[in-house]
């Protein structure tokens, strides 16, 4: 048998179920039955208009995280610094606001403008480990770990000294912000907002038509595949790099930009919610390519918010969310090896 | 400040490096034989809670310890499997593992969260432990103090004066020699990846069942550990003498940062407990920038001796990885 379109589809196919049962027996390990704790993410997460609409609102900030990493991942490089890009974003646009709010501007355009502030901060955020890795010679990996955590202390020295709320402060962030600065949703009742949700997927679509099929898509890929052949043809490799660390972090700062205007109204400590991380590992199971991005980052929203009900409910842990994410990419992988081990074209591999 | 407490921080500093020290020592193992292992974050975490739960369940303390390093070793072998035979990315699986590895840890350890169980009991050494000064600091440890400070001596030993330790040298840096020199690379690889898994699985119940005793969940404040060991392994230069100077000036910072808090009452806490991070990152950069192409030509330009000096600098900061870090080894290419 030659590997082809079935047997890829196939091999997609097996890695799911695999990964599915062995969840399924690691939730019956402990003592609970796994078809009701699916039952329970489903009514969690498309029980309800109100419970569809959540999922819709966290799709938004995981559309942009995974645009934005494409990017990076397309010219080989790991942005782990994601997530301290999308609080950077956040900080920049409280900042913003906090500054305009007093004034007599109108609230739309403080908004728009701390939207801007927002994509600039994840933007620098992201040029500064884009900086240590091609002229500092960090790592991406490490640099953009070390600047998550400077950013959460950023954010936490923020939220408890310069910014607190009159009198005391409090892991509930700062004071909201007046309710005619926040992005407008569909309805009184509604969380969702519909602008940075047509904007999200308005980035999807430009992340796959640059991506795929523009001459500075092609460049990138050409870096990412062997950096060195493609500076020899004339492409300049580090700028490239660079550019694609200003994209991603663009989107990423979007992405916490958004989480300030239409979510939470204020700073909270854990602004960026994992949604870099999450980004990443979505990017990981569409094998980096942009077609099935929207779906994917949609269907992990759906489970990340179909497992809160989870403690309460079953007492069982929400991380079983991230269990069956990460049990998905982990078997999608073994699934790729094994199937180019068996039916790949190399010869002579036993 | 009085004496005695410097002397009793000192010596927490110690105790609390002995984790650390298990996990850098482990990784760098692993990536002398050229495996690059990114799970750490949540091989600890999930060995942490594992060795743990498994004291409870046995009411041993050797069972935990022992149920810690073979999650360690499991999580290295599916490392191993997934990157040397079946050729995929290892950062991509390390990076998987390690986010499955900490949500699983949170989800199987949500009924043991908060339990107190069994804590590993301090070892006074009779009679070095009263010399004064040096007996407080070194010598009034638990057992598996001690045992970090040996598994930097051995591992040294190991790697820089026995054969076998030359040749693990061999794999991560010229595969391609180890293989004519009779090496079995791929099987030599699986071992040493699962055997410093292994070491860096005992990081788990060292935290759990001695430092900081007991499974809190996602307050036991371990998440960033394993980010923390990678980085040391590479400020470490792949030689445990400079890898347990970086684990102990990491551990030092961070309790300085909680001896200077009432100073500084200003500063949350929250802020001066990540203050190593930012110096990690500026590490990283003292020891990569002489790898740096724009370095050596701007160096170029200045004078002679000037340019020797801040080359013997940057060249006693300079750590270079194995050359064939992360690369499979095919005999047949």
């Amino acid at each position: 048998m030659r590997d082809n379109k079935t047997t890829r589809l196939l091999f997609g196919f097996g890695s799911v179920v695999l990964a599915l049962a062995l969840t399924s027996a690691i939730v019956a390990a402990t003592g609970n039955n796994p078809f009701i704790a699916y039952k329970n993410i489903l009514q969690g997460a498309a029980g309800s208009a109100n419970v569809a609409a959540n999922v819709l609102v966290s799709w938004v900030p995981l559309l942009l995280a995974t645009s934005g990493v494409l990017f990076t991942f397309t010219v080989g490089l790991w942005n782990i610094g994601i997530e301290g890009q999308i609080t950077l974003g956040a900080i920049f646009s409280v900042w913003a606001m906090r500054g305009l709010q007093a004034g007599a501007m109108a609230p739309g355009a403080i908004i728009a403008l701390s939207i801007l502030a927002g994509v600039a901060g994840g933007m620098l955020w992201a040029l500064f480990a884009g900086a240590l890795k091609t002229f500092g010679g960090v790592n991406e990996i490490f640099g953009g770990l070390g600047l998550n955590f400077v950013a959460t202390a950023l954010n936490l020295w923020l939220i408890f000294g310069p910014w607190k709320r009159p009198g005391v402060a409090s892991m509930s962030g700062t004071l909201p912000f007046d309710p005619k600065l926040w992005m407008p949703t569909l309805s009184p009742q509604s969380r969702l907002a519909p602008i940075p949700l047509a904007a999200a997927l308005c980035v999807v679509a430009l992340t796959f038509i640059l991506l795929r099929g523009t001459y500075f898509g092609l460049k990138l890929r050409a870096v990412g595949k062997n950096p060195k052949s493609a500076y020899l043809l004339g492409i300049p490799t580090w700028q490239h790099m660079m550019l694609s660390f200003a994209i991603c972090g663009a989107f990423a700062g979007l992405a916490g930009a958004v989480q300030v205007s239409a979510v939470y109204h204020r700073l909270i400590p854990s602004i960026s919610s994992g949604y870099g991380y999450a980004g990443l590992t979505v990017a990981m199971l569409v094998n980096y390519s942009p077609i099935f991005a929207a779906p994917v980052a949609l269907f992990f929203a759906a489970l990340n918010v179909g497992s809160i009900q989870l403690p309460i409910v079953l007492r069982l842990d929400s991380s079983l969310a991230g269990v069956i994410q990460g049990f998905l990419v982990l078997f999608v992988l073994i699934g790729n090896g094994v199937r180019i081990r068996l039916l790949g074209k190399k010869k002579g591999s036993i | 400040m009085t004496q005695e407490a410097l002397l009793f921080g000192l010596s927490g500093v110690l105790a609390s490096s002995a984790p650390i020290l298990f996990g850098v020592i482990g990784e760098t193992i692993s990536e002398k034989a050229g495996v690059n292992n990114l799970s750490m974050n949540g091989l600890i975490l999930l060995s942490a809670m594992g060795g743990f739960a498994a004291s409870l369940a046995t009411g041993s303390l050797f069972w935990g310890f022992l149920a810690g390093a073979a999650i360690g070793a499991a999580v290295a072998a599916i490392v191993a499997f997934v990157s040397i035979t079946l050729r995929q990315s290892q950062v991509a699986v390390g990076y998987i593992l390690a986010m499955l590895c900490r949500d699983l840890a949170y989800f199987l350890g949500n009924p043991i969260m908060g339990r107190s169980g069994p804590r590993l009991n301090i070892l006074p050494i009779p009679g070095l432990s009263a010399i004064p000064v040096v007996g407080t600091l070194f010598f009034r440890h638990d057992i598996i103090t001690y045992l970090s400070f040996l598994l930097i001596v051995a591992s040294w030993f190991y790697m820089e004066r026995t054969k076998p330790g030359i040749m693990l040298k061999g794999l991560g840096e010229n595969p391609k020699a180890a293989y004519v020199r009779g090496a079995n690379v791929n099987r030599l690889r699986y071992v040493y990846t699962i055997l410093g898994g292994a070491i860096a699985g005992l990081a788990g119940p060292i935290y759990s069942l001695s430092v900081k005793a007991g499974w809190k969940g996602t307050i036991s404040g371990l998440d960033g550990i394993g980010w923390i060991v990678l980085s040391i392994t590479i400020f470490g230069g792949w030689t445990p003498f400079r890898a347990a100077l970086g684990a102990y000036l990491f551990s030092l910072l961070q309790w300085l940062g909680l001896v200077l808090q009432p100073l500084l009452p200003n500063v949350p806490s929250q802020v001066l407990q990540v203050a190593p991070f930012p110096l990690m990152i500026l590490t990283l950069l003292l020891v990569n920038i002489s790898n740096a192409e724009w370095l050596e030509r701007s160096l170029s330009r200045l004078p002679e001796s000037a340019r020797r000096n801040v080359a013997k600098v940057l060249m006693a900061l300079n750590a270079t990885p194995p050359a064939s870090l992360g690369q499979p080894f095919d005999k047949d290419s």
